[in-house]
């Protein structure tokens, strides 16, 4: 191969001539609504329980069956989970996409085709494996009508061949996947196995890369981040969910759901310790949301860009009224419709200040799905112990992927459920006034409908109100009332998680970054400092508003770049409108928006860029 | 020195918890003088007063215009939540839900509910959620100064001379075909019809819906509106005299035979319906939207109880809530135990 053809430094690093192990990924192209679903989650599966790091990304499009979709699973001894850019194993089974994407190849990586696409006439520097999947999927399984389904199963066997997949291990996953149908398990089993076999026969090894058994895996789980914000939710103790289906949202609450309906059924009376209510819209779901927390449930919803736009106004009130209410974002692209099967971080600063007048919302930013599962519990309590809408910012990629993880700890604290008085507090107080400030903090005490006590009814209101809770338009009650509200987000600038930090030594260049770009992050500190001798710390923020700590790390450094996924840099705003103007210009952008999870290829591109152009 | 002795006050008059009326008065209204929403918060005050419901159980929810400021001017010891503009439905939706012992009422207006409010009181007409929802209808925009809503009668005229020509929403014909199980029609100046009905409401289980034409006084009162007192005082077609009997009183009455209808409520109460003009069977639907589209046609306005169904499941029901708030369970009964985590994770694995 012509190494002078290879103008990037990246094909330098990567294309090495010698075996490749343990650090690969694998893409599978397929056409949505085929079934590719079961035969890509058992390949994970099997590569994980190897005890081989591993993630994958599934990239489909906004249709239930036809369009083009394609599912990367990445493999990495290194234990980097995020998206790689480049591929090195490719599975074409789309027709149509098929050229394009063998095309788009590296030099040395390897096609598993349907040899009916005849590939290999595209190019002669990849190394080509075409398997006849219709003649072999046939045999295995009689019934025609099912072959379209089982068809996928053929390369996993084939890879796990190719790339030395333990068959047992895919045996294992598959008898996992398919828990009550035996059946279809065997059918599958088959179709694995008749890809393997053809392959030991037919296609000798002519690739570089391998998976080789390691011990990184051990006592992990898998789960997608919307399952773990729904056990969050189920661990947090949530009594109303109300919500309105869109991707990429609707599993949180439909396994939600199914976790509620296993778990929270009262044993002696049957009964259900919760309420799920799909409404007819999102402004019926924040609506009912609200009206469950002003009346003392724990309650939430979940959605996405759009229903998040329409539920500004209700959002307004909560943040005026004062209602603990919790809301799940998975940010998709927008504006608009968007993409909506595409991941960004782009609701960041229409969410922080969502709704009209002077409105500011704590606003979460799970980076995994550890923390999709704590801060779901967290966002709770923070609800009701500040007694404001709080948002848990989290993103098609987050949600919708499936991630590795240790198992999630059981909650360590009792819930916190804020300042609530019963009637015996009310008696005991003699008064109650709903908006006072009586401990300095901007909270005031909330007595819930249903209490038994004559002065413990208040009217809740999003005109304006003063201490007692009754209609005013007094310019000083106004005044006081919105000083109170800004008190209170200074309390919630101490209460909501700070950021995490991983410091080199005396290192100039800061790294600011938050949710899923943490892991592309990671792995391009790496890069920066083996190809680049670049040392940058790094600061993972996890919450608006910042707290002290995140405007220190400014200050330490001589300029700092701020990773995120949207167009403009909206997180470097909301740090700008906190910094001072000197501060403020040390700000740079690293910004990923093409739909797609970012990878840590484009974030190290971007800062030797502009490391070179300073 | 004669000596006068005081004679003794007389024994002020409690319901049945030993509370005053005046337990049941909110704050000084502040629409105007003559507004019908005043008369319409007099009667809610006598029938929970009447019913002897605990104030501190009753949850009060608006949306937004004159009609949905009211709730300040009733059960001032009661929990309010006044709504952004159309969406009480589905603050009244969550309360319910987090809080199943309590007793809902909802004040909307025509433009709250027909108009920006029409998608949520849709829904909330088909989950049947147990409350009471009141229209106070007037056809009018009364805040921001008298533009026509949805319930504006075709051919009906504004002050300023403007003619509506699009058909009204009949939000009565529209509940019954959503679900509502208990729907009427009243009017602010008929005082005993008006109580009977909303006392009927409380005591039902389920959604409660009464359209109460509420004249605006300011923007709707002049000759060519079909919501004026004179327009409705003279095409007011009563349906059935109705009598409210509550559960607590044994009353009995005596109807000669074929001349009324009885209908025992959730709670034990009784409607009694004595036949006016024409008889009308409320426990049938088709019955019901036969009545109000025949009225319509001939440009009556037909009051009085359309619609009652006590025996479908209402939302609470469906759901199968346990009987406590789940507001209030405790730690132990909503956050499950590690071991459920502990097989979760395994699962994961």
């Amino acid at each position: 191969m012509a190494t002078t053809h290879v103008a990037t430094r990246e094909a330098e690093v990567h294309v090495e001539p010698h075996k490749v192990v343990n650090d690969l990924s694998i893409q599978v192209a397929t056409v949505n609504g085929s079934g590719s679903q079961t035969a890509n989650s058992v390949l994970l599966r099997a590569i994980f329980q190897m005890g081989i790091p591993v993630s994958g990304k599934n990239l489909f499009p906004s249709n239930i069956a036809g369009l083009p979709t394609w599912f990367t699973i990445r493999a990495s001894k290194h234990g980097y989970i995020a998206r790689r850019k480049e591929i090195d194993f490719l599975v074409a089974m789309n027709p149509e996409t098929a050229d394009e994407d063998v095309r788009d190849l590296r030099p040395g990586s390897a096609v598993v085709y349907d040899e009916r696409l005849n590939l290999k006439r595209l190019r002669d520097d990849c190394v080509f494996y075409p398997v006849p999947f219709d003649q072999l999927v046939a045999p295995c399984c009689p019934d025609a009508k099912l072959r379209k389904l089982v068809r996928n199963m053929i390369y996993d066997g084939v890879l796990a061949k190719l790339l030395g997949i333990e068959m047992e291990e895919i045996h294992k996953a598959l008898f996992k996947q398919f828990r009550k149908k035996a059946k279809a398990a065997e059918l599958n089993w088959g179709a694995a196995r008749a890809g393997y076999e053809f392959t030991a026969k037919n296609l000798p090894k002519a690739d570089r890369f391998f998976l080789q058994r390691m011990d990184a895996t051990q006592g992990k789980i898998i789960i997608d981040g919307n399952a773990a914000a729904a056990l969050g939710a189920l661990f947090a103790g949530v009594t109303v969910v109300t919500w309105y289906p869109i991707t990429p949202s609707s599993t949180l609450c439909e396994t939600l759901t199914d976790y509620v309906k296993r778990y929270r059924i009262d044993p002696e009376t049957k009964k259900a310790t919760f309420a799920v209510v799909q409404a007819e819209d999102e402004l019926a779901a924040i609506g009912m949301v609200l009206g469950a927390g002003w009346a003392g449930a724990r309650a939430m919803t979940a959605t996405s860009g759009p229903g998040i736009s329409l539920m500004a106004e209700f959002v307004g009130l909560g943040y005026y009224a004062e209602v603990p209410a919790v809301i799940f974002d998975v940010q998709r692209v927008g504006p608009s419709t968007g993409l909506p099967t595409r991941t960004a971080q782009g609701d960041i600063l229409s969410t922080a200040f969502l709704s009209h007048g002077d409105t500011k919302h704590p606003i979460l930013f799970p980076c995994s799905v550890e923390e999709c599962y704590s801060m779901a519990i967290e966002a709770f309590d923070l609800a009701e112990e500040l007694q404001t809408p709080i948002f848990v910012m989290m993103d098609l990629d987050l949600g919708m992927n499936n991630w590795m993880a240790d198992p999630f700890p059981y909650p360590q604290k009792p819930m916190a459920r804020g300042k609530v008085l019963t009637a015996e507090d009310v008696e005991r107080l003699g008064q109650f006034e709903r908006y006072r400030d009586v401990d300095g903090d901007g909270i005031g005490y909330r007595t819930l409908p249903g209490t038994n006590h004559p002065l413990a009814g208040y009217f809740t209101r999003g005109s304006g109100h003063n201490e007692k809770a009754a209609y005013t338009e007094r310019p000083s009650d106004y005044v006081n009332n919105m000083n109170r509200l800004a008190r209170k987000f200074e309390t919630a600038r101490q209460r909501v998680p700070g950021p995490v930090f991983q410091e080199a030594a005396k290192a100039e260049v800061g790294i600011i970054a938050y949710g899923s770009s943490h892991w592309a992050v990671l792995e391009s500190l790496d890069q920066l400092k083996q190809e680049r001798d670049l040392e940058a710390d790094y600061c993972r923020v996890r919450a608006f508003p910042f707290n002290q700590q995140v405007k220190d790390f400014v200050r330490r450094h001589r300029w700092i770049y701020v990773v995120e996924q949207n167009r403009d840099a909206q997180l470097a705003q909301l740090l700008r409108l906190e910094l001072d103007a000197e501060e403020a210009k040390k700000l740079r952008s690293v910004r990923h928006y093409n739909g797609l999870p970012i990878d840590a290829r484009s974030v190290t591109d971007s800062i030797v860029r502009q490391e070179e152009e300073k | 020195m004669a000596t006068t002795t005081t004679p003794p006050a007389p024994p002020k008059k409690v319901n049945r918890l030993g509370l005053e009326i005046a337990a049941y008065k909110g704050h000084r209204s502040t629409l105007c003088a003559g507004c019908g929403h005043n008369a319409i918060t007099e009667r809610i005050i006598e029938a929970f007063y009447e019913l002897g419901i605990e104030p501190h159980r009753v949850a009060k929810l608006s949306g937004i215009g004159c009609s949905s400021k009211s709730p300040a001017y009733f059960l001032s010891t009661a929990y309010g939540f006044n709504a952004v503009h159309g969406r009480m439905p589905s603050i009244a939706t969550g309360a319910m839900l987090a809080n199943r012992t309590l007793v809902a009422i909802g004040v909307s207006g025509d433009g709250d509910t027909a108009s920006i409010g029409i998608g949520q009181f849709v829904h909330l007409m088909r989950r049947n959620l147990p409350m009471i929802y009141i229209i106070e209808d007037n056809g009018v925009y009364g805040l921001t100064k008298g533009q026509f809503s949805a319930t504006a009668d075709l051919g009906s005229k504004l002050k300023t001379g403007v003619v509506n020509d699009l058909p009204a929403i009949d939000t009565c014909a529209l509940a019954i075909l959503l679900g509502a199980t208990y729907v009427a029609r009243s009017f602010s100046g008929d005082k005993r019809q008006l109580l009977a009905l909303l006392e009927g409401a409380v005591a039902h289980r389920g959604t409660a819906m009464l359209d109460v034409i509420s004249p605006c006084v300011t923007f709707n009162d002049h000759e060519g509106s079909t919501k004026s007192y004179s327009y409705v005082k003279d095409h007011d077609e009563p349906l059935a005299d109705v009598s409210f009997v509550p559960f607590f009183q044994d009353i009995s009455v005596d109807y000669e035979p074929g001349t009324a209808t009885e209908i025992t409520l959730h709670d034990g109460s009784r409607l009694l319906l004595k036949k006016l003009a024409a008889e009308h069977d409320p426990t049938q639907k088709v019955e019901a939207l036969r009545v109000l589209t025949e009225a319509h046609d001939k440009g009556e306005i037909v009051t009085g109880l359309f619609y009652v169904d006590t025996k479908s499941k209402d939302f609470l029901e469906l759901l199968n809530l346990v009987d406590e708030p789940l507001a209030t369970l405790p730690e132990s009964r909503v956050r499950p135990p590690q071991q459920v985590l502990d097989e979760v994770m395994e699962e994961l694995r």
